[in-house]
C-alpha cells in the first residue's frame, strides 16, 4: 500500500516538510524512492511565475537532445536551477548525471497567442523531448508548467533526502502545495515515471490503492488525448481522469467523482439530477475505478482535494491549521508536521465525500 | 436365399432404436399414447413357445399372436430418442438407444428429396467449448481486497440504448451543476442477461406465457430487471396494453410478422416497450430466414401475426435494405419515430466474420440512432432450421464478439453501442460464468434463449436427442401448438425454474465479481481472464495460463 501526502499552505515550505510528513508514515519497504511535485514556487523560482519551468532527470546527451528540441521550437532559457548534490558512497539511492530545473520564455511566435495555445505547445514540446530521451534511455522530463517543479528519484528516500541536500531547510527551493510520495511501484517495473504524483497541464494526482479497472481505464483514456501516454503505473489513470473531466470536458470538479466512483443506481433513481448522473455513468463507464484508493489531486488553481473509491478501502485524513492544510494517508503524517493543531477538527472523509481546500485554505466537505 | 430389398430404411438406419421388454411390459399403452411422434405403435407378433404341460416332460410347440410395442421404421414418423416413453412407462419396459451406426440423414434425404429439418441445436459438438477453457484468474487477496459477495452492494445493470461519447452530451454548466438542454436517445439500464427472442410462434402459447410470467416476476418481486425479447412474430395484445410491456423487448425480423398488431395497439399502450430489437440475422442458420413451418401455425398464431395456416417464412433479409447505411436510415429511423424516440431501437445480427465492419460501420452512424448491437453466434438459435445450416454455418460467438470490443477500442468508443452477445451461452449449465467471461471479454451483457427452453423441461440435447423442434411435436409441450402436447406444459412450473435459476444466477454474478474485487460490470476487463489454452489466449489477447 503507498502512502502519500500534500501540503497546502500560505506561505512558502521547504521540501523537508514533505520529506518529514512521508517518513513518518513509513512501513516496511516503503524505501524504494521518492518524488514530488511543487507548485506555486518561492525561492529561486518566485520572480518567474509565468514562465513554463521545464524539470528534467538525464545525462549530458539527454540535457543536449532536449536543449536542441527547446531551441528549435523558439524557447529561450531564463534561468537554470540545479540542485546541489551530495554524493556519498553509502547513499542507497541510484541518481541520474543531471538535475536540471529550466525556467523558459515562450517563442516569440507565440507572444499573442491564446492560453490554450501556450498550454498545447508546453505538452507537445514535452512529449517530444520524452519520446527523444528514451531512444537510448537518456533522461526523463516530468513536467513543463509554469511556476511548477517535479522531482523523481529511486532509492531510500532518506538518502534521496541526503542526495538533494532536501533535510536543510534553504530559501532556494520553496512552494506553497507540495504533494509527495516515497515509494516506487510494486504494479509493474521500477521506473521513474511511475512514480507518484503525476503530471500534466497543471493537474496533479496521488493515489493510494489499486486500479481494479486499469485496462479499461487505459484502452480508454489512449483515445482521449494526446497527453495520455506512458500508463507506467495503473495509478496515472485517475490524473488523466481528473484532466479529462475538469479541463477537456469543463465539468465542475464535484462530477470528477461521480465519473470514478459513481453512485449505486439505487442512490441516483433517488436524487433530482438523476438523469445527469446515469448519462455520466453511461458515457464514461470505462472510466470509473473499481479498485481500493485514495486519491489526492491538485488544480491548475492551486485547489487541493481528496475522495476515495466508493468503498472506502483505503485510509486518508485531512488536517490543517490556519495557515497550512495536509492531506494525507495516515494521522501520524501531519501529527509531525503540524503537532499543535486542533486534531479534533480531522476529517476522516468517507465513501461518497470529497475534500477540497482552496486558495484560502478554507477547507470544505462535498458530499457526492 | 430369401428376396430383401437392401434399400429399403431398416431399424439398423435409424438414429435411435427402441429397446422394449417384452416380458416387463402391461400393455397399459401409456408409451405410445405419449409418443408424439407417431414412433411407436401396438402391434402383434406371433411368438413360437415350447411347453409342457404334462407330469413328465412332454414339450409341443404352440405359436402364439401376442400384442407388443414396436418401433416405426418410416422416414417421416421416426423415434428422436426423447425418452418419452421411457419416462411414462411404469414398468421400465421401453427405452430409446443411440444407434452409433446410423444413416438416417442419407436416407432420409435420399428419399425425400427434401433437406433434413430439426431443432436449433448444434450437433458436431467435438470438444470442449472456448469459455471453458478461460478461467478468472485475477484473484484480489492483498493489493486489491476481495468484496464480500453477501455484504457489499453490487450494480448489475448493463445499458440498453445509444450511449453518447461525453462530448456529445448536451449539458450546460448552471450554478456549478451539469444540466441537460436537450434530449438524447433514451438509454436503460437493465440486467446483463437478456432472455432472448424466441417467438410466441416457435414456443407454445403457455411456454411463451410462462417465460412473461417469470420475467414480470423477476421484476416486480424479485429486483432483478430482466428484460425479455419477444421474437419475431407479434405479441398478444393483452400483452401490447398491459403494464408488463416495459419488460418486453418487442423484435421485427424481415417477415414483418406481427408488427400490424403491434402498430394498432400502439394508441392504446399504456407503457413504452423496453426496446425495439431489429433482427437481421441470427446463429443458428446464419443467413436463412426464420421458418414456422405450416403445423405449427395454430389459429392464434395466424390470428397474431395476420396470416393463412401456410408455412412461415421469413426473408432471409430486410427486402428493400441493401446496406448498413439504409438499415440506419430507414429501420432505425423509422422504429425510433414510432416510439417519439423514447425506445431504444437495436440491432440482431448473426456473427460473421463481416460483423466487425457492421459494427465500425453503426458506430460511425452519424444519427446517432443504434441503441445495441446484438451478436449471435454458432450455438444460437431454438427453432427450426436446416441441418445443413445448424451444424455447418455460422461463427463461433467469443473470437467475435472480442473482435468487436476491441475494434471499438480501436475507435476509442467502446461502450457506446452497448454490444450484447449470445450462442451457446449456459450451455454447460451455468450462465453465470458465461455471461462473466463475455463481460470481462467486452460485452455489456448476453442473451439466452435455449437454456430457457432446457429449464422449462426441454429434453434435447447437443447430441441429437430429441431436436424436433420443427416438427409441432414438441414431446414436452414446449415447442409445439398441438393443445395436447401443450398442456403437458406446466406453466406455474415452468415460471418458477426459470426465476430460480436466475435467483441463483444473480448470486453466482457477486460470487464472481466480488474475487476480483469490483462492485460494477468489469466490461472490458480482460485482465480478470486467463486462458488454459494458448491458441485461445492469443486469439482473445488474454494472459495464458497453464
Amino acid at each position: 500500500m503507498c502512502r502519500i501526502g500534500a501540503i497546502k499552505s500560505r506561505k512558502y515550505l521547504h521540501p523537508s516538510k514533505a520529506l518529514k510528513l512521508m517518513r513518518s508514515q513509513q512501513k516496511g519497504h516503503d524505501n524504494s524512492g521518492f518524488a514530488m511535485v511543487m507548485q506555486d514556487l518561492g525561492g529561486v523560482f518566485e520572480n518567474y511565475k509565468d514562465l513554463p519551468i521545464l524539470s528534467l532527470a538525464c545525462t549530458d546527451e539527454g540535457m543536449r537532445i532536449a536543449d536542441n528540441i527547446l531551441h528549435e521550437a523558439g524557447f529561450v532559457r531564463i534561468m537554470q536551477w540545479a540542485p546541489e548534490t551530495h554524493p556519498r558512497e553509502w547513499l542507497k539511492i541510484e541518481p541520474m548525471p543531471n538535475y536540471i530545473f529550466l525556467v523558459l520564455q515562450y517563442p516569440k511566435s507565440y507572444k499573442y497567442a491564446s492560453k490554450e495555445e501556450k498550454e498545447e505547445l508546453l505538452v507537445d514540446i514535452r512529449l517530444k523531448i520524452r519520446k527523444a530521451l528514451e531512444v537510448n534511455d537518456e533522461g526523463f522530463v516530468y513536467s513543463f508548467w509554469p511556476d511548477v517543479l517535479t522531482l523523481k528519484e529511486i532509492g531510500d528516500p532518506t538518502d534521496i533526502g541526503e542526495y538533494f541536500g532536501l533535510w536543510e531547510e534553504n530559501d532556494e527551493l520553496r512552494a506553497k502545495i507540495i504533494t509527495a510520495q516515497c515509494r516506487q511501484n510494486t504494479n509493474y517495473d521500477i521506473v521513474r515515471y511511475a512514480a507518484h504524483p503525476f503530471f500534466l497541464q497543471g493537474y496533479t494526482a496521488l493515489a493510494n490503492g489499486e486500479n481494479t479497472f486499469y485496462e479499461k481505464n487505459r484502452d480508454f483514456q489512449k483515445k482521449l488525448y494526446k497527453g495520455y501516454i506512458g500508463f507506467e503505473s495503473d495509478s496515472q489513470c485517475f490524473l488523466y481522469t481528473l484532466h479529462y473531466v475538469h479541463k477537456i470536458l469543463k465539468w465542475p470538479l464535484m462530477y470528477y467523482k461521480h465519473v470514478i466512483t459513481p453512485l449505486p443506481f439505487e442512490e441516483i433513481e433517488l436524487r433530482e439530477d438523476r438523469e445527469v448522473l446515469k448519462k455520466i455513468r453511461a458515457s464514461l463507464a470505462h472510466l470509473e475505478i473499481n479498485g481500493p484508493n485514495t486519491i489526492i489531486g491538485v488544480l491548475p488553481d492551486g485547489t487541493v482535494f481528496t475522495c476515495c473509491d466508493s468503498k472506502k478501502l483505503r485510509p486518508v485524513v485531512v488536517g490543517y491549521t490556519d495557515d497550512t492544510a495536509i492531506i494525507t494517508s495516515e494521522v501520524t503524517g501531519i501529527n509531525e508536521i503540524l503537532p499543535d493543531r486542533d486534531w479534533e477538527q480531522d476529517i476522516y472523509p468517507n465513501e461518497r465525500e470529497m475534500v477540497v481546500i482552496n486558495n484560502d485554505l478554507e477547507v470544505q466537505r462535498w458530499q457526492q | 436365399m430369401a428376396t430383401m430389398r437392401v434399400n429399403e430404411l431398416a431399424k439398423d438406419d435409424l438414429f435411435w432404436q427402441i429397446e422394449y421388454k417384452h416380458d416387463r411390459c402391461t400393455l397399459c399403452g401409456r408409451c405410445v399414447a405419449a409418443c408424439p411422434f407417431k414412433a411407436i405403435e401396438a402391434r402383434v407378433e406371433r411368438r413360437r413357445k415350447v411347453i409342457s404341460d404334462d407330469i413328465t416332460p412332454n414339450p409341443k410347440v404352440i405359436f402364439q399372436t401376442v400384442p407388443v410395442i414396436k418401433q416405426v421404421v418410416d422416414e417421416y414418423n421416426f423415434c428422436r430418442g426423447c425418452g418419452i416413453c421411457e419416462k411414462v412407462c411404469p414398468n421400465d419396459a421401453i427405452r430409446p438407444v443411440r444407434n452409433p451406426d446410423h444413416r438416417f440423414q442419407a436416407k432420409y434425404r435420399s428419399v425425400t428429396g427434401d433437406p433434413f429439418k430439426r431443432g436449433g441445436r448444434n450437433n458436431l459438438v467435438t470438444s470442449a467449448r472456448t469459455l471453458d477453457k478461460i478461467k478468472i484468474g485475477r484473484i484480489s487477496q492483498m493489493t486489491d481486497p476481495s468484496l464480500d459477495a453477501q455484504r457489499h452492494t453490487f450494480d448489475l445493470l448493463a445499458p440498453f440504448g445509444r450511449v453518447l461519447p461525453p462530448q456529445e452530451i448536451p449539458f450546460e454548466i448552471k450554478d456549478g451543476k451539469l444540466v441537460e438542454r436537450e434530449n438524447t436517445p433514451p438509454v436503460r439500464w437493465i440486467y446483463p442477461i437478456i432472455i432472448g427472442d424466441m417467438s410466441i410462434g416457435a414456443l407454445s402459447w403457455r411456454m411463451w406465457e410462462a417465460l412473461a410470467i417469470a420475467t414480470a416476476y423477476l421484476n416486480e418481486e424479485a429486483g432483478i430487471p430482466i428484460r425479455m425479447c419477444s421474437g419475431e412474430g407479434g405479441v398478444p395484445v393483452r400483452l401490447l396494453k398491459s403494464r408488463y410491456l416495459k419488460y418486453m423487448i418487442l423484435q421485427i425480423a424481415s417477415g414483418h410478422f406481427g408488427w400490424n398488431r403491434i402498430i394498432n395497439a400502439m394508441p392504446d399502450m399504456v407503457e413504452d416497450p423496453a426496446g425495439i430489437l431489429i433482427k437481421i440475422g441470427q446463429g443458428a442458420k446464419p443467413g436463412d430466414g426464420g421458418l414456422l413451418q405450416a403445423k405449427k401455425v395454430a389459429k392464434h398464431i395466424q390470428e397474431i401475426r395476420g396470416v393463412p395456416k401456410a408455412d412461415l417464412l421469413s426473408p432471409p433479409n430486410h427486402q428493400g435494405l441493401y446496406s448498413i447505411e439504409e438499415s440506419v436510415q430507414k429501420m432505425f429511423l423509422s422504429f425510433n419515430a414510432a416510439f417519439k424516440f423514447r425506445v431504444p431501437v437495436a440491432i440482431k445480427v448473426a456473427a460473421s466474420a463481416t460483423s466487425v465492419s457492421v459494427y465500425n460501420n453503426l458506430l460511425r452512424d452519424p444519427y446517432n440512432i443504434v441503441g445495441g448491437f446484438f451478436l449471435d453466434g454458432i450455438d444460437g438459435g431454438t427453432g427450426a432450421a436446416h441441418e445443413i445450416s445448424l451444424d455447418h454455418t455460422g461463427h463461433p460467438i467469443v473470437s467475435k464478439l472480442r473482435d468487436c470490443y476491441l475494434a471499438a477500442v480501436h475507435q476509442g468508443k467502446q461502450g457506446q453501442i452497448p454490444l450484447w452477445a449470445a450462442g451457446g451461452m449456459g450451455k454447460g449449465w451455468n450462465l453465470a460464468a458465461d455471461a462473466f467471461k463475455m463481460i470481462c471479454l467486452g460485452a455489456n451483457g448476453i442473451f439466452t434463449g435455449k437454456l430457457m427452453l432446457q429449464l422449462a423441461g426441454c429434453v434435447g440435447n447437443d447430441n441429437g436427442k430429441c431436436n424436433a423442434c420443427n416438427t409441432g411435436l414438441c414431446p414436452v409441450g414446449i415447442c409445439t401448438q398441438n393443445p395436447v402436447l401443450v398442456k403437458r406444459l406446466d406453466i406455474d412450473k415452468v415460471a418458477e425454474n426459470i426465476v430460480n435459476y436466475f435467483l441463483s444466477v444473480d448470486h453466482e454474478l457477486k460470487k464472481l465479481m466480488a474475487p476480483i474485487g469490483n462492485s460494477s460490470l468489469p466490461v472490458g476487463r480482460s485482465d480478470a481472464l486467463i486462458a488454459t489454452d494458448k491458441a485461445v489466449a492469443d486469439r482473445l489477447k488474454i494472459q495464458y495460463a497453464c
